[in-house]
């Protein structure tokens, strides 16, 4: 039910990121979504991506640190109040939501967020039962 | 001629001051000897007798002193008066954490603050004065040590303590203070904000009286003509009482060290060997008059010239020149002492690997310390304000330790430069020492 997110630690540098996304086109990865989250000093990036077991390794040889975090890739119905209704259903459910962004695809008729959640597992029972659907790694690589 | 608190002693003949030190010296050997157990035992393994020093000729017998052992004998272990017959202690920061603790006996103050007026009527001031001191006041010795000075001459004493420019400004401006006392590095700020507030008009500074840190002839300059007074320095280690332990006059080539109180060698800091006038060592002093902390041969980790020269200002005192440098990993931050090796210890304590270096920087005059530490999987997590938690923690462990405080940032893995494998822990970009 939940997607594989890599978080890198990057520091706050152009070169880092750039480092990062040569790495992983040099190992042949795409990339399904991408999100940077920054303080002054540091920056957690944060990926969904084709292979993640190619991804981590090539990260791993050039000595980045990462981990991996289960998050949840929800579909949005593109309608007024879509989003909406998924926020309460998490809310209800006493769900806490960290952060979220968006899978950027031209393929698709409604909108694609990631979510990361504190239980992800829970979260996405109690989303499942509303008929809210959730794509699965395999349909986030059919989306590139 | 110059201005003298005390012309007997301050331009006494050299065949004066070295009478005054074998006898002082001599009844210091005796007087340690007798009360402090270290000094009795490192002096019974050399084979050496109190009776055996007969004069400063006789100096480089005795053992030398160093931080490590304050370290050690902390609190008491170096206290050679009962501690009910002392008045005051002062503190500085030591190696791995550990403070150092130095005592004083209402003699030791006097003497010390005999030294600071010196300090103090040598920079010109007098019983009209009205002397600024914003250097800190508590355990660190600048505050306390120029206050006192500043008492015994009769200038009118603002204790302002450090902090807050807003006030001391104004103090300054309305009760005409003309003479200044701090970190050479507040000066500069103090003559920025000054200038800033286009109160240069208001202000009737005369002199300034600046130490506890390195600072260069550029910034002197950059002080003097900012602020439109003569700029002296002044020097001095808690350990060996605080600062006045010597002093600039106008001649402004090197500090008289106050040798009725204090012997000052300079010795090779690898041999130990004492090296002759002129030549660059470590300095080292033996406190010759102290009662409630005396210390044989100091080892002060300050690199430094002596030199008997007759000055123009009629002392006959030694002078040294200001510290060109260190012979440990000490850093002055602020006028505070930092080591690597207490940064180590909080990183170590917090469970972060030691792998850190150290970047010291001087901002418009005010020192910036950073510590950089390389990010480690146990460490990371996908959430920035988890990092973020852990990165304040390591800021306020560091506060505590430094007594000051540090940026802390967080680098990638492997990004600190190593050379032949050992890690380069402090890079001070500050350009302190001038040789
Ligand atoms: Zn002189």
């Amino acid at each position: 039910m939940t997607v594989k997110q890599i978080s890198v630690f990057v520091e706050n540098k152009i070169g880092n990121l750039a480092e990062v996304t040569k790495i992983l086109a040099d190992a042949g990865i795409n990339l399904c979504a991408i999100s940077l989250a920054d303080t002054k000093n540091f920056g957690v990036l944060r990926l969904i991506v084709d292979d993640s077991y190619n991804a981590a390794t090539a990260l791993k040889e050039h000595g980045f640190i990462f981990s991996i975090t289960p998050v949840l890739a929800v579909s949005v119905p593109d309608v007024p109040g879509g989003l909406y209704r998924i926020l309460t259903l998490l809310e209800d459910n006493g769900i806490n939501l960290e952060y979220l962004y968006d899978v950027n695809s031209q393929k698709m008729d409604s909108a694609c967020l990631i979510f990361k959640v504190e239980r992800p597992e829970d979260a996405g029972k109690a989303l499942t039962k509303h008929q809210v659907h959730l794509l699965c790694q395999e349909d986030l690589k059919s989306l590139i | 001629m110059g201005n003298y608190f005390q012309p007997e002693i301050e331009c006494a003949s050299r065949e004066q001051i070295k009478a005054w030190q074998d006898e002082r010296l001599v009844k210091q050997v005796k007087h340690v000897y007798e009360h402090v157990e270290m000094y009795r035992q490192r002096m019974d393994e050399k084979g050496i007798r109190p009776d055996d020093i007969r004069g400063i000729e006789d100096l480089h017998k005795l053992p030398f002193t160093t931080k490590d052992d304050l370290r050690d004998q902390y609190p008491y272990g170096l206290l050679a008066m009962p501690l009910s017959d002392c008045v005051r202690i002062q503190s500085t920061s030591g190696t791995t954490g550990r403070r150092v603790v130095a005592f004083y006996t209402q003699h030791d103050i006097d003497l010390w603050d005999e030294c600071c007026a010196r300090a103090i009527v040598a920079a010109g001031g007098t019983k009209e004065d009205v002397v600024h001191v914003c250097y800190g006041y508590g355990l660190f010795t600048g505050g306390p040590g120029l206050n006192g000075g500043s008492h015994k001459v009769g200038s009118l004493t603002l204790p302002m303590s450090s902090g807050n420019t807003d006030r001391q400004i104004q103090f300054m401006t309305d009760l005409g203070s003309t003479i200044l006392c701090c970190t050479p590095s507040y000066a500069a700020y103090l003559a920025e904000s000054i200038i800033e507030r286009g109160l240069r008009d208001k202000i009737q500074l005369k002199a300034g009286i600046f130490g506890a840190e390195a600072w260069t002839e550029e910034m002197r300059h950059d002080i003097e003509e900012k602020l439109g007074i003569k700029a002296y320095d002044i020097y001095g280690l808690t350990e060996i009482s605080g600062p006045g332990v010597s002093f600039e006059c106008e001649a402004q080539t090197g500090m008289h060290v106050n040798e009725d109180h204090f012997i000052a060698e300079v010795i090779n800091p690898k041999t130990g060997e004492v090296l002759p006038d002129g030549e660059k060592g470590e300095l080292v002093f033996t406190s010759i008059t102290k009662e409630a902390f005396p210390l044989l041969r100091y080892r002060t980790r300050d690199i430094c010239i002596l030199s008997h020269e007759k000055c123009s200002c009629g002392r006959t005192h030694v002078k040294m020149t200001k510290p060109l440098g260190r012979s440990d990993d000490m850093l002055i931050v602020k006028g505070v002492n930092v080591f690597p090796s207490q940064i180590e210890t909080v990183l170590l304590n917090k469970g972060y690997p030691a792998n850190y270096q150290i970047i010291v920087t001087r901002v418009n005059n005010s020192d910036n310390l950073e510590v950089q530490v390389e990010m480690t999987p146990e460490m990371f997590s996908d959430s920035l304000s988890a990092i973020a938690e852990k990165e304040k923690e390591l800021v306020s462990a560091l506060k505590a330790m430094l007594g000051i405080y540090a940026d802390v940032k967080l680098v990638a893995p492997k990004t600190i430069t190593r050379s032949e494998g050992k890690a380069v822990r402090v890079i001070d970009k500050r350009n302190l020492y001038q040789n």
